[in-house]
């Protein structure tokens, strides 16, 4: 271990441990934001984690995040608390390996149109089972804990994704992400099974994001499917990664951050117009900031200015589309 | 010395159009033999099914008695097969260093981290390109580019090197040293394939010729021999000069 790996190490567990105690120190509401903002900095760097590297844009993420809270929902009066979060994580995994088998060929725009309506058909399927099978649409979530524990469920997970992450980045398999997102061919030239690594990140990356909506069920104790399977977490996860950079370690949480508090006040202030204002601050971000705050703010220092020259999604698909 | 390369009746049809139509060749260990052709006759549609990137639509490819055509372009690697491609493929948004680790990682030997950067610099050493493994591979010449790719093909320690118009674009010194590098990886056992347009690369380099044109194969034999055939003349010079 390097003395900076070391040094970040130690900054990041004093954080964690900082992070840890607020509930003692913050009111409900204080808790209520920190149980918001943890969730979202989990789903953007789950969302970077497969997203990052490959550049596949998904808008799955909260049909992964919906199939947690309402598998919470459905089991949390049969069976212990664990072993529901077990339950999640293995229906989430079972939904992305099938999704992933029959989608990750997709290229570009086919795959980001697909997870979009992905996300609206499970939507569909819970109304139709709800209305149809069980007759009543909305389900009540009853919890001994209180949010607090959520919060450091959360807190945890978004430690777990972090480690995950630097892990991965460091590995042989992080490697091979990077190679498939600069040049698929090239990657399989070299020996990559695409396939395979792809959808391992993706299941990863998803059973991360029903965990998420799992753990957070119980904070709204009433869930419905237009609340849990609503497609603004996909288009605001994607945003967050987006303007921190889903291609570094710290960029989706620096996306969140700010952002999660944005969102949370342009709600309380203009609940009219808050889609509105999402709307355009969305086609700013991609205007203004395409690759990311910490790319920005290391090119206007001046360093590292080649090394985030990538090429531009675009730029590749045709090519592989001639490969196919 | 055993057939290393074997490849029968191998045809591929885009839509209407049968781009190779047919070919069979067979290639012998440690041979160097030049793939000639107008462009357009299907030079590296056979390279690209060799190497996975295209599916065969028929016919049969084996490499050392193992058949590869079906399988894909990962196990193909695998099997010993790497290339370079006609417009070069660098990754790039790594360094050259990385760009030849990315074929150590993923080889059938992996090899990664530390060890892995060590056996990137020879073979960057190998083509040219020692003591450059940290500058980014986008920032480096077109030429300087095709080395790498050369790099990251001979680091996945290949039977078969396929090179896809390898030397095209280089200035008579580079070429030269480009021809040493083919000729001194050829001493060292590696069979290659060469799609080339450099005569005087063909003639330096290959002792054997196929000739295709318009998706057949239309002479294959000694490179002095296959150079003089009318056909091959007709081929790339039209009919008067026949």
């Amino acid at each position: 271990m390097t003395a900076r790996t070391a040094i970040g190490l130690v900054a990041a567990l004093a954080a964690l441990a900082i992070l840890a105690a607020a509930p003692f120190f913050l009111g409900a509401y204080g808790v209520g934001l920190l149980i918001g903002l943890s969730g979202y900095v989990t789903l953007a760097s789950a969302w970077a984690l497969f997203s990052g590297p490959t550049r596949y844009v998904s808008l799955a993420t909260v049909a992964f995040f919906g199939i947690g809270a309402y598998t919470m929902a459905v089991l949390s009066e049969t069976l212990p608390y664990p072993l529901v979060l077990a339950v999640a994580a293995l229906i989430g995994l079972a939904v992305a390996l099938v999704v992933g088998l029959s989608t990750l060929r997709l290229a570009g725009v086919y795959f980001v149109i697909f997870t979009f309506g992905l996300a609206e058909l499970v939507r569909q399927l819970v109304t139709w089972y709800e209305v149809n099978v069980t007759g009543t649409l909305g389900r009540y979530i009853f919890m001994s804990f209180g949010p607090e524990t959520i919060y450091w469920q959360l807190l945890a997970l978004a430690a777990l994704t972090l480690g995950l992450s630097w892990w991965i980045g460091r590995s042989r398999l992080g490697l091979a992400l990077r190679i498939i997102g600069d040049d698929e061919v090239v990657a399989s030239h070299c020996g990559i099974n695409i396939a395979r690594v792809k959808l391992a990140l993706f299941a990863l990356s998803a059973v991360i994001m029903t965990l998420v909506g799992a753990i957070q069920a119980p904070r709204w104790t009433y869930i419905e499917p237009g609340i849990v399977f609503n497609p603004t977490v996909s288009f605001l996860t994607l945003i967050m990664a987006l303007l921190g950079g889903a291609n570094r370690l710290w960029g989706p949480v620096l996306g969140a951050v700010p952002l999660f508090l944005l969102f949370e006040w342009l709600s309380a202030n203009f609940p009219n117009h808050y889609s509105i204002i999402l709307g355009l601050l969305f086609i700013a971000i991609v205007f203004v900031l395409p690759k990311g705050v910490l790319d920005f703010v290391e090119k206007a220092w001046g360093r590292g200015s080649s090394r985030a020259r990538n090429k531009p999604d675009e730029a590749g698909l045709g090519e592989l589309e001639a490969g196919r | 010395m055993s057939a290393l390369l074997e490849i029968s009746g191998l045809t591929k049809r885009f839509g209407g159009l049968t781009a190779v139509d047919g070919v069979s060749l067979s290639l012998e260990a440690g041979e160097t033999v030049g793939l000639l052709g107008p462009n357009g006759s299907g030079k590296t549609t056979v390279l690209n099914m060799i190497s996975g990137y295209l599916p065969a639509s028929s016919g049969a490819i084996s490499l050392g008695g193992r058949r590869i055509s079906g399988l894909p372009a990962h196990r193909i690697a695998h099997c010993g097969v790497a290339r370079t491609f006609q417009l070069v493929r660098i990754l790039p948004s790594m360094t050259v260093g990385e760009n030849v680790a990315a074929a150590l990682a993923f080889r059938r030997a992996p090899l990664h981290g530390a060890a892995a950067a060590g056996e990137a610099r020879g073979f960057l050493a190998r083509v040219g390109l020692a003591g450059r493994e940290n500058e980014m591979a986008a920032d480096l010449t077109y030429i300087d580019q095709k080395r790498v790719e050369l790099a990251r093909a001979l680091a996945s320690s290949p039977s078969l090197l396929l090179l896809d118009e390898w030397l095209a674009g280089l200035n008579p010194t580079e070429l030269k040293v480009g021809i040493d590098l083919i000729s001194d990886l050829g001493r060292d056992g590696l069979t290659i394939v060469l799609v080339e347009h450099v005569m005087d690369a063909i003639r330096a380099l290959c002792g054997r010729c196929v000739v295709m044109n318009a998706g057949r194969k239309i002479a294959d034999g000694a490179t002095g021999e296959v150079l003089k055939d009318p056909e091959v003349v007709r081929a790339y010079l039209g009919e008067s000069h026949a």
